[in-house]
């Protein structure tokens, strides 16, 4: 028998491809359609993505922070044709809105209220209705859902791996290359001393496959330091997340992710420098993708959104309901969806925070339904069990 | 058996160890530990020429009344340059002390506390904070730690509390800022209660309303420019408040101290804490036996650091499985330096380790400070830089380098028969060196 790491050493060596299996026996299930998670952590405020610019109570309550009305000078919203204006600082996103690629959805939410980041944050990748509900992420039993964890679907961008794509099925990683990369020699060496210890066996072989997957010319070299620093991480992950989805043998389905939106003080200065950096990704993204742009999916999430009023620093604190955007050619957009409660105090949660009107699994399960044909049953069963109360978002995916 | 206690001993509780250490430890390693639990330990000499927070304050505020790009060039150059040596300090005392248990609470109670440098300004205050705010408690009281971060202008400024103004304060009447819950909530969630410790929104803003006021001198413009922690009566919410069932009447700053003793004294910490020690010294998902006994010692000895601390090493079952943690970035990081015997701080220093990495020191992502399992620092790409990491730093070692002494001064203890087949047959002593430091046994603890 010839040991497996033989196999993948040879296939690395050739370049042959990243797949344990050979290509032609999956081709016909592998699916082409693109999904990608932004996961934006911090708990980004909803009512400055998508400011309610027609609601009195909006302007009364952030006095200092408000979004202006569209028409009102450089800071003002953008437009969206109805009740609600796009940041401006988001300006980027606006022409796909008007092609009918991108869908905002207002007043989203967990199953479960909290206010802690880190409980929320697990519960919105968990996939569950409670905090630690679950060890692996929703993300990762989609992918066995569709194709078993198979073919090769999954991948991480960025450093260490979201709970939202950890799991059973293999997922593959990628980051800015720093460092001279080890051969294949050492490494088959290294397979051998870890043949004990299944933990680190398994993560190098996983490593392995990921690694011949890349371009070379995507390694980064001495300059991937610098390209996660600062304003060009975002652009840099987007542009790799770009790169491979697009690959004909390629993942499918990314998880990318964002922190830094925790904006307790100065607010509009922080959404200010941040959004564009978020945009001008998004924007990466697509243009990476090229003609695959047209069977993307791309959700940009958050775990909470923050306070409708404004507090005493020029900043929100943690709230509830909040704003998740859903873009690419494969979406049904153009429009804004999700029920809007309005800002009236009565119908405000507690007083205090946006009520969610719709759960974030329902968004969620609407577009692997959808986009991903993974079936409902198999949705409520294993990707988000004891889900059926959250029914799937329908219409969120252009029909094909 | 004793020297397999000792690799323990230097590595689940210590930084890994240096050539000779673990037949030091052999002789007696639990004593070893427990020689380190000890107060009033002076502050390593590696930290001796560095500023304090309140220099680095008062530079930072100076350049901030002389407007915006003022701001950012200091911040660009001088405060930027003190957080690098601040890691490069730190790094350099972990990789020579004799005292590493110590260093080890030391950092993981900075941890707890986590104030990071991803903050715009906190940057240079971390290192000083540590040595401030938590250093002088890792084994004294819990209560007196807690007090003494919160007294820190580096936790004022990160979790916002300088932005805090009570709405019914007189300082309200003249400033449109009103109340901030960062520090209240992060406070309760993150240090002392645990989030499933019985709180709700109320307490939150409870507790909130009790620490208005607490904040730092030199922020208003004709402010006496100290950068020490003040408390602003003006800014302070009066009247009483109702926080987790008990009344605190209005008594200005001696509210907020009863407040957080009470924190500290809560049941509900004394799990959370004894959890979390667990956690990080026994295993990813430590045995419940263990962390009653902690939560227990905890409670009965007052929050006693030290007391609780020895019941850790006490504990039978740290000393069974000698491997069930994955070290993260950091602690691998110094271990090798360890291993190699570094004295001298290496080129361009620590820091572009710890940043290829992917853990700079005093950085952590969240208030909630570096997580601690394997899943979350053995993903396959961060595994991969590792192994590359091993391999280009042995490249640079010296070509004559024997790797069997350094092989049986580190992991030799735990070593298996073929992790030492493998390296005892290496093509060259380099690659010899890069297979130990990529050795399953040398990234566990």
């Amino acid at each position: 028998m010839i040991p497996r790491r033989d196999v993948l050493a040879g296939l690395a060596a050739t370049g042959a491809g990243a797949l344990l299996a050979p290509r032609a026996a999956f081709a016909r299930a592998r699916t082409d359609r693109r999904l990608v998670v932004v996961i934006l952590r911090g708990g980004i405020d909803g009512l400055s993505l998508l400011p309610p610019v027609d609601e009195r109570a909006y302007y009364d309550r952030r006095p200092r922070i408000a979004i202006a009305k569209p028409g009102s000078g450089n800071d003002a919203a953008i437009a969206l044709g109805g009740s609600f204006g796009l940041h401006p600082a988001l300006a980027p996103l606006a022409p796909l809105y008007r092609a009918g690629q991108l869908l905002p959805v207002a007043a989203v939410g967990l199953p479960m209220r909290t206010r802690s980041h880190f409980d929320a944050q697990d519960v919105l990748e968990n996939g569950t209705e409670r905090p630690r509900g679950r060890r692996d992420g929703w993300l990762n039993r989609a992918l066995v859902a569709i194709d078993g964890g198979q073919t090769g679907l999954g991948l991480s961008v960025g450093h260490g791996m979201p709970l939202m794509i950890r799991g059973a099925a293999p997922v593959r990683s990628w980051e800015p290359k720093v460092l001279p990369q080890a051969d294949a020699g050492f490494l088959d060496q290294l397979a051998m001393l870890y043949a004990g210890d299944p933990m680190f066996a398994k993560a190098l072989r996983q490593a392995r496959r990921s690694a011949a997957s890349v371009p070379p010319a995507m390694g980064g070299g001495r300059m991937g330091g610098r390209l996660m620093r600062g304003r060009r991480a975002i652009q840099t992950l987007a542009r790799a997340t770009g790169k491979l989805l697009a690959q004909a043998d390629g993942p499918r389905i990314a998880v990318v992710e964002a922190g830094g939106w925790d904006t307790h003080v100065n607010q509009k200065g922080v959404l200010n420098r941040r959004l564009p950096q978020l945009a001008t990704g998004l924007i990466t993204l697509k243009d990476t993708l090229g003609p695959a742009w047209d069977k993307t999916a791309v959700l940009v999430v958050t775990e909470f959104g923050r306070t409708v009023a404004e507090n005493g620093g020029r900043g929100t604190d943690h709230g509830t309901a909040g704003t998740a955007l859903l873009l690419g050619g494969a979406v049904n957009g153009g429009r804004i969806a999700g029920r809007w409660p309005g800002l009236s105090e009565r119908a405000l949660y507690e007083g205090r925070d946006l009520r969610p009107t719709t759960d974030m699994r329902s968004l969620f399960k609407g577009v692997l339904r959808d986009h991903l044909r993974i079936s409902q049953a198999r949705l409520e069963d294993t990707v988000f069990p004891a889900s059926r109360s959250a029914q799937p978002l329908g219409g969120l995916i252009r029909k094909a | 058996m004793s020297r397999r206690q000792a690799f323990i001993a230097v590595n689940r509780f210590g930084l890994g160890a240096r050539p000779g250490e673990l037949d030091l430890v052999a002789r007696d390693p639990q004593r070893w530990i427990e020689r380190q639990i000890r107060r009033g330990q002076a502050v390593p000499r590696e930290f001796a020429e560095l500023p304090d927070a309140a220099d680095s304050i008062r530079v930072f505020l100076q350049s901030r009344r002389q407007g915006v790009r003022e701001i950012k060039r200091v911040a660009r150059s001088t405060l930027r340059a003190r957080y690098i040596d601040e890691v490069n300090a730190r790094a350099r005392a972990h990789v020579r002390t004799k005292d590493p248990f110590h260093e080890r609470m030391v950092a993981f109670w900075s941890n707890h506390f986590t104030v990071s440098a991803k903050r715009f300004f906190v940057a240079p205050l971390a290192g000083p904070y540590e040595r401030e705010a938590i250093r002088p408690h890792v084994f004294g009281k819990f209560e007196d730690m807690l007090l003494a971060v919160v007294h820190h202008p580096a936790m004022l400024f990160y979790l916002d509390n300088v932005a805090s103004i009570g709405p019914g304060s007189r300082a309200a009447r003249f400033s449109r800022r009103g109340l901030n819950e960062n520090l209240a909530r992060e406070l309760l969630e993150l240090h002392t209660l645990g989030v499933d410790g019985g709180y709700g929104q109320a307490d939150v803003r409870a507790l909130a309303r009790i620490l208005t006021g607490w904040s730092v001198e030199g922020l208003g413009r004709r402010q006496h420019l100290s950068g020490r922690y003040q408390f602003r009566f003006f800014a302070h919410e009066p009247g009483p408040k109702l926080l987790l069932g008990r009344r605190y009447a209005e008594d200005g700053e001696a509210e907020g101290i009863a407040a957080l003793r009470a924190l500290a004294r809560h049941p509900a910490t004394a799990r959370f804490i004894a959890t979390k020690l667990a956690r990080h010294f026994i295993a990813d998902t430590p045995p419940q036996a263990a962390i009653t006994a902690l939560a227990h010692s905890f409670t009965k000895s007052g929050g006693d650091l030290a007391a609780v601390s020895r019941t850790l090493v006490r504990l039978k079952a740290v000393w069974n499985e000698p491997l069930p943690k994955v070290k993260t970035p950091y602690e691998y990081t110094i271990s090798i330096f360890r291993a190699l015997a570094v004295d001298r701080t290496p080129g361009r220093g620590y820091h572009p380790a710890f940043f290829l990495l992917g853990q700079m020191p005093f950085a952590a992502p969240s208030p909630k400070g570096w997580p601690d399992t394997a899943a979350d620092w053995l993903a396959p790409e961060a595994l991969m830089r590792r192994i590359e990491f091993a391999r280009t730093l042995s490249r640079r070692l010296p070509r004559r380098l024997d790797p069997l002494p350094v092989l049986e001064a580190s992991i030799g203890p735990v070593a298996t028969r073929r992790t030492r087949t493998v390296i005892s047959r290496a093509p060259s002593a380099r690659e010899a060196m890069a297979l130990l430091f990529a050795s399953s046994e040398f990234q566990r603890r």
